[in-house]
């Protein structure tokens, strides 16, 4: 399906039908922070039998590892979140109708009119304001408060459904020709691809893979996670918005033909896997991103490098933990994550889960060898 | 020892990339020290062996990194768009120079249309590297660069960029050299860390007070003063003396240590200040929420002009805060309630 020149090597993970429909499967799963059993219950069964140790720790973390083979291996820590945003109900309802709040960044704009699903069960809902010709013209320019939403599941339907059940948007998940479209694509992408890279772990290292908890909220499993795994070095697979759309001055058609720069674009679609040398959580370890650079050139792997400021990944919370775990972060690109519906690019994807593989494959001690 | 400054302060190290600063620092300490290792984080962690019964472990921590900017964007005519390393003040960046790690230099402007001095930020400047289009450029998206400025020596006065926290760097490499001349041994198990990435949240010292699991922790850092014209309300100002901090924006000191501190500064006759710090905090109150826990205290150089590119102190300040560490040194502590 997707032709690279490095897929000639064999036992290298590659995204086919398969892989395509175990990311539905995760992507429609409702899985918001503090409530990540669904999705914890896909992992178990994908990697149950390719680790040699796994538990899951009080927070709720999956933490698995397969060991390598060989003398002096690598202790890798791999962490992707298994928490998306969504939302929180928070009163007991009346005839149907729900107050809820917003777990994680989501913007409020992102809100009304919106299908939603509560919990495992998917219970259908929507969240519901006047409808637009009820609504005066000054109402229509604010943005509807939180507070004047409700999440509708229709009269009588509401038994079951409790304070503090999780929703999250019901978005359909489509493969449209080179692109995937789906919810959660933050961070089901990168659960996806740890799950691959168990499955065909090098053996040269000892994989210590983290399924976190918690990270929309404060990197919170992550934390705890770390300081069991206690790895030499660690890597957060994530997914990072992109923002590549191009920009017009509305009032002036002669500067927009001028190809006025979008200059805060984050990532580009298509360009690649995301490194991060720096966000608002971790500098990277610069021999971290030396490496990285070093095997997307040797396996002509294109990549980018994520512009630095803003976000923050699980690598926030490892890189701190006990003495220190030099560590990186590595996202595939997505436009309008944390929103109802995001787009990523199977070739982004792809490539993605390839600089990663080949990166764990050809680590070796000398990485500890220079100055960072 | 104003040479031992101006080279400090003139060696780049913005957080997340200390590697020159570090090396600079490890080559005058190594024949100083008994032992030191350069820890995951890059912190350096030199220690002196206290020849005391059951010395208490004190940990002292200044650090290495200052702040900067990171290349974020090249755009088609090659002006350099840019976002802060550390707390970078948008109104002492136009006009500013900078050199990126590998050399190229740069001066920051402003974008003319729709900027005032209300919505000024980091946001409506850029880099202007000399060049004339994107392919010519040497620096690329994830490049980090640190502010240029030239070190002055005013007589009493010292400017220049990384005084924050150079300066305590200095003095800490002083205190060292006048424990070997002097053949003084500490009463204390004294760690000596030179920390990173302070400025993006005291990241280093996180990790270095994990491994080194002091008694008690001094950091060595600068703070503000109060003593310039319609300036901010602090009783701290240059040439009073170092300053013993009671409290800042992220730590209260342990009133023991502050104690300490005073006593020994009163008892060898060092003058010195208290310190209230509204904003602004040290690699101490990461070193405070160690573990299970750690006394802590600061012992702070008043410095005019913080995280601009002209940060002033005092040379009597210095010293006299070299003598205070030295005093520290061999002053027991009783840390019972």
């Amino acid at each position: 399906m997707l032709d690279k020149s490095y897929f000639y090597q064999e036992n290298i993970p590659k995204i086919n039908q398969q892989q395509i429909q175990i990311l539905e499967q995760l992507c429609q799963a409702c899985s918001v922070s503090g409530d990540e059993g669904e999705v914890r219950k896909i992992v178990f069964e994908q990697i149950g039998s390719y680790v040699d140790e796994t538990k899951v720790d009080a927070l709720g973390n999956i933490l698995a590892i397969r060991h390598g083979k060989g003398s002096n291996r690598l202790r890798i820590m791999l962490a992707a979140h298994m928490d998306e945003v969504g939302f929180m109900i928070t009163d007991e309802g009346d005839n149907g109708f729900f107050r809820f709040d917003i777990v994680g960044g989501i913007d409020e704009r992102q809100l009304v009119g919106k299908p939603i699903v509560i919990g495992e069960k998917h219970k259908p809902g929507v969240i519901g304001a006047k409808p637009i010709h009820l609504t005066t013209k000054n109402e229509r320019n604010e943005t509807i408060s939180l507070d004047s939403l409700r999440i509708d599941v229709g009269p009588e339907n509401d038994n079951h459904i409790k304070i503090g059940d999780r929703a999250t948007f019901a978005s359909p998940f489509l493969q449209l020709g080179p692109s995937i479209l789906a919810k959660a694509l933050d961070d089901r992408l990168g659960v996806l691809n740890l799950i691959e890279l168990i499955k065909h772990a090098p053996e040269n290292i000892d994989l210590l893979a983290a399924f976190t908890v918690q990270e929309e909220v404060g990197l919170r499993g992550a934390k705890v996670a770390a300081y069991t795994l206690d790895p030499q070095l660690a890597m957060a697979l994530d997914c990072t918005p992109a923002s590549d759309l191009p920009i017009w001055d509305k009032d002036n058609y002669q500067a927009a033909e001028e190809q006025l720069e979008n200059a805060h674009y984050n990532v580009r679609l298509g360009a690649g896997p995301a490194i991060y040398v720096a966000d608002r959580a971790t500098i990277a370890d610069p021999r971290w991103v030396r490496h990285l650079e070093n095997i997307a050139k040797k396996y002509q792997i294109p990549y980018q490098i994520r512009q630095p400021g803003s976000g923050g990944t699980d690598a926030g919370a490892i890189h701190l933990q006990k003495d220190g775990i030099p560590s990186i972060s590595v996202s595939v690109p997505a436009r309008y994550i944390q929103s109802s519906a995001g787009i990523a690019r199977l070739d982004d994807w792809q490539n993605t889960l390839a600089l990663v593989y080949f990166s764990l494959a050809d680590l070796t001690q000398e990485f500890f060898s220079v100055d960072r | 020892m104003k040479s031992l400054i101006k080279t400090l302060v003139e060696t780049p190290g913005p957080s997340g990339y200390e590697s020159q600063i570090r090396q600079t620092i490890a080559d005058i300490i190594k024949p100083l020290v008994d032992h030191l290792e350069v820890d995951k984080l890059g912190n350096i962690i030199a220690r002196i062996d206290s020849h005391s019964d059951n010395p208490k472990t004190l940990m002292l921590s200044a650090h290495m990194d200052e702040i900067g900017v990171i290349a974020t964007h090249i755009d088609s005519n090659g002006f350099i768009r840019f976002t802060n390393i550390g707390g970078v003040k948008p109104e002492s960046c136009p006009g500013g120079h900078v050199r990126f790690l590998n050399g190229t230099q740069g001066v920051i402007g402003t974008e003319i249309i729709n900027t005032n001095k209300e919505n000024l930020s980091l946001e409506n400047m850029y880099i202007d590297i000399g060049i004339q289009e994107k392919e010519q450029a040497s620096v690329r998206t994830g490049d980090v660069a640190c502010f240029e400025r030239p070190f002055i020596d005013m007589g009493k006065r010292l400017v220049s960029k990384a005084m924050d926290d150079r300066i305590s760097i200095a003095i800490m490499i002083s205190a060292l050299r006048a424990l070997k001349e002097k053949d003084i041994n500490p009463i204390h198990q004294t760690f000596f860390v030179f920390s990173t990435q302070e400025e993006v949240g005291l990241r280093g010292a996180t990790t270095a007070s994990f491994i080194v699991d002091p008694d008690i922790g001094i950091a060595l850092d600068v703070t503000a003063s109060g003593d310039t014209p319609k300036g901010v309300r602090m009783e701290v100002g240059l040439g009073k003396g170092p300053a013993i901090k009671v409290r800042d924006g992220g730590m209260l000191s342990d009133p023991r240590i502050v104690d300490w501190m005073v006593n020994t500064a009163e008892a060898a006759g060092i003058p010195f200040q208290l310190e209230v710090l509204e904003k602004g905090t040290t690699d101490a109150r990461a070193i405070q929420l160690a573990r299970s826990g750690v006394p802590v205290g600061c012992l702070s150089i008043p410095c005019r002009y913080i995280h601009s590119p002209s940060e002033m102190v005092d040379i009597d300040d210095v010293e006299n805060s070299i003598r205070l560490l030295i005093s520290l040194l061999e002053q027991p502590i009783q840390l019972d309630y």
